[in-house]
């Protein structure tokens, strides 16, 4: 229930942002502000094969699973 | 609920549709050949995969992978009740990514196969980069659908199947700090028992004072994780995160994990720590031992459900053989890595019954284990 909860709050803000233009929000990190983030060492995921394997282990040996991960590929470092 | 669920998310895909920024770029092209090793508790499980990734055109990505445990298990639930056996896995997955401006769709199917078990997930999920590309949202979606059967009987034949939703948010709060929120949930239906596993009983009919019966789960299980991380740059070329998930499901499972990573590059290597707990509260229908034979309408000893900590130290190193700076041939890059994770399970509630001791007295297990992988990676 109390993820219920957070996925409408998390859903909401962001068709608020979304409906009240936050296209023309100007991003706060500039392009050529980003080259720390751009650093490998910075991914957050940056071996897919190996991290998804050490999520079965731990899915397999516990309870819990899900949670885990980065939203899609993009940390806007290209 | 689910309605209402589904209405936000059309919402959300249709404003974000229409939002204009940066455009975004589909993953690099990679491949990894990995080679795995788990070994702990008298399990043995090792094997190789392999993943490629590559553009097919320079909007859309494909990525496939393969991936093969061979496991030799003499585990305590082995030893204890019933016997020792090899078992192969072997599972491959196909995923297409389509990007169109700011927005990534991706399809994932993912198959797995061994003698008692076979799982097949289909994915889907979209991805849209806002704000100059300093926010990412993902909506994602996968029906699995599996069929479990018994080694030992071709007749048993099971269904489960299994849906998950998830919200996905990254975020560049500054030009050191990025972070990710990751929120999912879960719903099977079906056969979740194991069907090797048993409930121990008191049973003073019996020399021993124990007897076992096979174990009964409820059909159904809801399961909710909240996932949070940062990752910060630090001033001297090193990364540091800390990572927090929180989950609780219908069993009343519910458990916290944390982890602590720290990443340090020196010339050609990379090397990073990582410290890792997990804590959890057991199943409702979980016992180490019952008071008699179908004490409770669902039951289980299955140690994974019942309440645990964990612990793991990860020490990982990568060496880069081919310079991103060259390149040689066709290749951009090439790194290999090697790593070992460290973990120790400490059940508070499962007894090592392969030592003698009175009914219910007998010393708590706990586990070490280690994880080995070796892999290489090029990058073209």
């Amino acid at each position: 229930m109390r993820i219920d909860k957070a996925f409408v709050v998390i859903a909401t803000l962001t068709l608020a942002a979304a409906v009240s233009g936050c296209s023309n929000v100007e991003p706060w990190v500039k392009p050529y502000e980003r080259d720390n983030l751009a650093d490998p060492i910075m991914a957050l995921d940056g071996d897919p094969v190996s991290s998804s394997f050490m999520q079965h282990v731990y899915e397999a040996r516990e309870g819990a699973k899900g949670g885990e991960g980065a939203a899609g590929g993009g940390c806007g470092c290209n | 609920m689910a309605f209402k669920r589904t209405i936000l998310l059309l919402l959300l895909i249709g404003n974000l549709l229409a939002l204009d920024a940066v455009a975004s770029v589909l993953p690099d092209d990679r491949s990894d050949i990995l080679y795995h090793r788990y070994e702990g508790g008298g399990v043995v499980i090792d094997g190789p995969s392999v993943l490629v990734r590559k553009k097919a055109t320079k909007n859309v990505s494909v990525v496939g992978n393969y991936y093969v445990d061979y496991v030799s298990s003499a585990s305590i639930d082995v030893v204890t009740t019933a016997s020792p056996y090899d078992e192969e896995r072997k599972q491959w997955s196909l995923g297409v990514d389509y990007l169109r401006g700011n927005t990534t769709l991706r399809a994932n199917y993912v198959s797995s196969k061994e003698s008692d078990y076979d799982a097949s997930t289909a994915s889907f999920s979209v991805s849209q980069d806002m704000l100059g590309q300093l926010t990412t949202l993902t909506l994602s979606y996968a029906y699995g659908d599996d069929v479990v059967g018994r080694s030992d009987d071709d007749t048993f034949q099971r269904s489960l199947k299994r849906q998950q939703y998830g919200v996905g948010l990254t975020q560049i709060f500054t030009k050191n700090l990025i972070t990710a929120l990751n929120v999912q949930t879960t719903t099977e239906e079906g056969y979740l028992n194991n069907p090797y596993r048993s409930v121990r009983f008191i049973d003073p009919t019996v020399d021993r004072g124990f007897s076992f019966e096979g174990e009964l789960y409820p059909n159904t299980r809801t399961s909710n994780a909240v996932g949070i991380r940062a990752r910060y740059f630090l001033p001297y070329r090193a990364a540091i995160e800390a990572e927090y998930r929180y989950f609780i499901d219908t069993w009343d499972i519910e458990s916290d994990t944390i982890s602590l990573t720290y990443v340090q590059p020196w010339r050609d290597f990379t090397f990073k720590i990582k410290a890792r707990y997990h804590d959890q509260v057991g199943a409702s229908f979980y016992r180490d031992l019952f008071p008699r034979s179908e004490a409770t309408n669902f039951r289980a000893r299955d140690k994974e459900l019942g309440p645990l900590q964990s612990y793991a130290l990860t020490l990982k190193g990568s060496y880069e053989f081919i310079d991103q700076n060259k390149g040689w041939g066709l290749f951009k890059k090439a790194t290999v890595t090697a790593s070992v994770d460290m973990m120790r399970f400490e059940y508070e509630d499962f007894r090592d019954l392969r030592v003698a001791a009175p009914v219910g007295e007998e010393p708590l297990y706990t586990m070490d284990a280690n994880v080995i992988q070796v892999f290489v990676s090029f990058w073209y």
